[in-house]
């Protein structure tokens, strides 16, 4: 690197002993410790302000039991992920029609990089659809007081029978999953179902039919097997879908005791049941006799499910927005199909119970400007006209009662849930430690991750995930949820 | 120096200062701040907890494994980019067949330097892409496709790369010198043409090989691009956050069971996902002092006496 600086002594005063070589290291050496921690500590950086202009709020009506101020602004940020956010973009034209609010609408995906700085500045939007990936965690905000309990608006009359509350309008339990410290903070908007999935063509294909108990599962992996093409698929690069299958067993061979026992954070929740010992070793079992697609453990969600829909594997396990998510790669004919998860022997629930339950959060947040706005566009999300916007824009059930207008077409996965819950009836159930403890569930999952790919044996996995479960009970924060 | 040049010097640097102070000193203030707090990350209610976090910090088992692996990476990341990129480099310089009149590269140097330097030009989001589609954990990946044809790898049985804890790691590293070694070649490439050729042609006629010309000439004379290229290559291995994140499992990445874990992932699923921001924000201060031992230290052990040409 022959530099002219180099040919000039460089203490000739004026440079004051800095060559450019020298400081091209400084800069660099600068560089090495600012670059790796600057985008973090912008994150960290607060700004202060916490002002509750309450200007938003107009007169009290039976009609407007919120008190919607005409011409006031509603700030609305909806995750734009499966759903897309055209749904919410047709709500907000039939609420300024309604009520003269305009609404700002913000569609996006990173909903923590968007809100968190709002939050910490104290000036969060007025309503949030607070998931997918860069979801907000539920728990997180609760425990920093960022959230309106939603009591008022469930308990408010409904929009389409004024004598009924809201809250009795909705499918029973699906308000369970927005629960924190015992209020409902958050509306989860979406009735979904886990499960399994199958292609109604492969298995007539191949004269198999649906599982019922665990044994039959099990044969049919083997004769796909057989065939060459894998049993069970899972998503492996997220352990979150494995342990859905997992989860799913427990429950359906312990009963919902033993599930609750997982929630409540119990110290025999997995070390000491045998409903968990049972589950996972079934779950191994299709482990061991390499029933697993190839590669599966590795794959990420699309990628597994993709080769799903080439007919690579018999079975996939899911929530029930896999076919909207699919909809590009499933072939015409492939007629999607649920199942829920076959019974080991002696199962305290019958085969037709199903994993139910709300997803997509929707939130208020406590220091939004225009709560009255914000209040009433919950209340008419839960009224039959907007649940119906929805699933003709976003193919998707809600978690209102009979929300659809029987006008509209579902498509046959969806079609199979719907059928899956009525044979259901009140034999669902919602495991609720994944909303409450983000921690210990993503400890489980590692666990669940390890197990899929022969690293560890039942017994260790059973020890792990009751390690996660003892070290979330020790947390003096946990004792406020609790389910009987 | 005249009068009156001090002030008129500080007045252009009053701006650059006053910013550098407001967004890079007074955030680090700030972060120090918080990391003795219990803060949740959501709004501006926390207590002070005093040195809790830390004393937690040094018994967090995945922090600990996080920090070995970022030494893992320092160590090997700038090695290995910067032996590859050296060799290349020197071939394309000096390393062809010595004709009449001199030293030149390789046949097709030209074309080479500019094959080179194609991976630089991807940002590291595409890579990630990119390598996924390599590492791909059944017969669709790269690598899984050609070992099944040539049959050393069974097709039911496909090398889960970035799901082994013990590969995962130099999985990631390959795609972090692959991505390097364009640029410091080049950097190299242009040290190496300002080393006057007569000190080749010299040592040329008294008889010195590629090997010895390489060692005795051009290593030497190109120590200075070399610290430089350790200082930068040390920024890339204590940070891997982007390749770590996307390309591994879990949340932040880090999978399988934090085998791949870097201080940065483990510091952003605290912060964002568990809501333990305080704790992060120690995570954040270890990582600055850290960063710092690290540069003083390479820029120490690496100062030598130096040629002037």
């Amino acid at each position: 690197m022959g530099s002219t600086s180099a040919q000039n002594p460089e203490n000739d005063g004026s440079t004051a002993g800095v060559g450019r070589r020298d400081l091209i290291k400084r800069s660099a050496a600068l560089g090495l410790i600012s670059v790796p921690t600057m985008s973090f500590l912008s994150a960290c950086a607060s700004g202060g302000g916490d002002d509750n202009g309450n200007d938003s709020e107009g007169e009290t009506s039976k009609s407007n039991p919120f008190g919607v101020k005409d011409g006031s602004k509603l700030d609305v940020v909806i995750f734009k992920g499966g759903y897309g956010d055209d749904y919410a973009k047709a709500w907000e034209a039939s609420f300024k029609k309604k009520w003269g609010v305009t609404s700002v609408h913000t569609g996006t995906q990173e909903i923590t990089g968007k809100l968190q700085p709002r939050f910490n500045a104290g000036n969060p939007p007025d309503i949030v659809d607070d998931s997918g990936a860069q979801q907000i965690p539920i728990d997180v905000l609760y425990k920093n007081g960022q959230l309106v309990d939603l009591a008022e608006v469930l308990d408010a009359p409904s929009v389409d029978d004024p004598a009924k509350k809201v809250r009795d309008t909705l499918i029973p339990g699906t308000l369970d999953a927005g629960m924190q410290g015992g209020k409902v903070v958050a509306l989860n908007y979406i009735y979904t179902v886990w499960g399994l999935w199958y292609s109604g063509k492969l298995f007539k294909e191949k004269g198999w039919t649906a599982p019922k108990t665990w044994d039959e599962f099990l044969t049919i992996c083997k004769e796909a097997k057989a065939d060459g093409i894998g049993g069970l698929a899972h998503q492996g690069k997220y352990p979150y879908y494995i342990n859905v299958a997992i989860m799913d067993l427990i429950a359906k061979t312990g009963g919902l005791d033993a599930m609750k026992a997982i929630d409540n954070l119990e110290p025999n929740a997995f070390v000491g049941s045998e409903a968990a010992t049972a589950a996972v070793e079934a779950i191994y079992e299709v482990v061991e006799k390499g029933y697993l697609m190839p590669g599966t453990n590795g794959l990420t969600h699309t990628e597994s499910q993709t080769r799903w829909n080439q007919y690579k594997a018999a079975f996939i396990t899911s929530g029930s927005w896999l076919e909207n998510e699919q909809l590009k790669t499933t072939p015409d004919d492939f007629d999607m199909k649920f199942l829920p998860m076959p019974l080991l022997p002696d199962s305290k629930l019958p085969f037709e119970a199903i994993r139910a339950g709300s997803g997509e959060p929707f939130i208020i947040p406590s220091k939004a400007k225009n709560l009255a706005g914000a209040k009433e566009f919950m209340r008419m999300m839960l009224s039959k006209e907007w649940s119906t916007l929805f699933a003709k824009e976003a193919n998707s059930l809600t978690i209102l009662k009979d929300g659809v207008d029987s006008g509209v077409q579902l498509r046959p996965g969806t079609q199979s849930t719907v059928e899956a819950s009525k044979a259901a009836g009140t034999n669902t159930f919602r495991y609720l430690y994944t909303e409450w403890y983000s921690e210990m569930g993503t400890a489980i999952e590692n666990a669940s991750n390890e197990l899929m790919a022969k690293r560890i044996q039942p017994k260790e996995w059973l020890k792990r995930a009751q390690a996660a479960v003892d070290k979330q009970a020790k947390d003096p924060e946990s004792k406020k949820n609790h389910r009987d | 120096m005249r009068k009156g040049q001090y002030r008129f010097v500080a007045g252009f640097l009053f701006a650059p200062v006053a910013i550098y102070v407001t967004f890079v000193i007074w955030p680090y203030i700030q972060t120090f701040g918080y990391s003795l707090t219990d803060w949740k990350g959501q709004s501006q209610t926390f207590n002070f907890v005093g040195l809790d976090n830390y004393t937690a910090l040094f018994q967090d088992d995945v922090f600990m494994g996080a920090i070995w692996h970022n030494i893992l990476f320092l160590i090997f990341i700038p090695v290995s980019t910067i032996l590859i990129a050296l060799f290349f480099a020197f071939m394309l310089n000096a390393g062809g067949r010595s004709r009449s009149g001199g030293v030149s590269g390789v046949a097709g140097s030209k074309y080479y330097r500019v094959v080179y330097f194609f991976p630089q030009v991807l940002s590291l989001a595409i890579m990630a892409v990119l390598f996924g589609a390599v590492y791909r954990s059944d017969g669709g990946g790269m690598l899984n496709g050609l070992l099944i044809k040539l049959g050393l790898v069974s097709e039911t049985s496909p090398v889960e790369w970035l799901n082994e804890p013990n590969i995962v790691l130099w999985a990631l590293l390959v795609v972090v010198v692959w991505h390097g070694v364009g640029f410091y070649l080049v950097l190299f490439s242009a040290a190496m043409q300002s080393i006057p050729r007569d000190i080749y042609e010299a040592a040329l006629i008294d008889g010195a090989g590629r090997a010895q010309s390489f060692f005795r000439i051009t290593l030497p004379l190109l120590w200075d691009s070399v610290q430089t290229a350790w200082v930068y290559l040390g920024i890339a291995a204590m940070d891997m956050f982007i390749l770590v994140s996307t390309m591994t499992s879990g949340d932040f990445g880090g999978g399988p069971d934090h085998h791949s874990e870097v201080m940065a992932t483990v510091m952003m699923r605290n912060f964002q996902l568990y809501g333990r921001s305080g704790y992060a924000c120690a995570m954040g201060v270890v990582m600055l002092v850290l960063t710092l031992i690290v540069s003083v230290f390479t820029l120490r052990a690496t100062r030598r006496e130096r040629i002037e040409f």
